[in-house]
């Protein structure tokens, strides 16, 4: 037996450290770690509605694996990104303002 | 406090031990570091809750291949070895980056809290029946899941390629 008060709270911390982590990162790579932060409270919350007993064709355990793939999709494009924008900018600082070449 | 409540405190704690290390350290290779010990943590805690195939996925993905190719980009954006002095916020931004995770972490406690009445057992949803419903209820979801990837690996590719292939006699 589980008591459900432990996985809601773990959900909302790692949502919260996520969210805090994505506001406080001026390094563009790290802000994908409070990304991935965020998406594994996600996952957390719906693990737990399948052991609270709210399931349905087994989407407490089907979800998660698509939530996890599109994440890891995700990272790839936003990694690809954030080298092309190195590449063109000599940084990722993201607080760095836009110069005039770096608009097409 | 049962056996199951503690193993899930146990993993629930390094998970957020994890993240917060992975969220304030300095050194920007230990915050990718940090996040594998708190995906091992949430990894742990799935385990408790009865999701053995989410556990070994998270695992596989995030920490095999998500947290590589971080690092990978760490190492090709040039990061430095020690603290990321160039990178460094101010106290003022550290204080409202963490007000804004606590005010997240405490609306969604406030909506949850409420919610978890009580004890329940650990799932009971065997592999067999994940990949009978995978492949039955959700087969078009996950084949448009394939096709995520492919647009993925391509459009990333493509991206990170740059305007070089386009025009060769430019200098890049």
């Amino acid at each position: 037996m589980i008591h459900l008060l432990g996985p809601y709270l773990l959900a909302a911390v790692l949502v919260g450290l996520g969210v805090a982590g994505v506001a406080v990162r001026r390094n563009a790579v790290l802000l994908l770690v409070g990304v991935e932060l965020v998406l594994s409270g996600g996952l957390v919350l719906l693990v737990t509605t399948q052991a609270a007993g709210a399931d349905r064709w087994a989407a407490g355990s089907v979800l998660p694996l698509f939530v996890v793939t599109v994440a890891a999709a995700e990272v790839v494009v936003a990694l690809a990104v954030v080298l092309a924008a190195f590449r063109a900018r000599g940084s990722i600082d993201l607080d760095a303002p836009a110069t005039a070449q770096d608009a097409p | 406090m049962t056996a199951l409540d503690t193993a899930f405190a146990a993993s629930a704690v390094l998970a957020v031990l994890g993240g917060l290390l992975a969220v304030v350290t300095r050194h920007v290779v230990h915050a990718a570091l940090w996040l594998v010990v708190a995906l091992l943590g949430v990894a742990g805690a799935l385990l408790v809750l009865g999701a053995e195939l989410v556990a070994l996925v998270l695992v596989l993905v995030y920490v095999g291949a998500v947290v590589v190719l971080v690092l990978f980009a760490l190492m090709l954006t040039r990061a430095p070895a020690g603290p990321d002095l160039a990178h460094a916020v101010g106290p003022w931004r550290a204080v409202g980056a963490g007000l804004l995770g606590l005010a997240s972490a405490g609306l969604l406690a406030s909506v949850l809290v409420p919610l978890a009445d009580g004890s329940v057992d650990r799932a009971q949803v065997t592999t067999t029946q994940v990949a009978g419903e995978l492949f039955g209820t959700w087969v078009w979801p996950f084949e448009l899941l394939s096709l995520l990837l492919l647009a993925a690996l391509v459009g990333a590719l493509a991206v990170a390629r740059g305007h070089r292939s386009r025009d060769p006699k430019a200098v890049p």
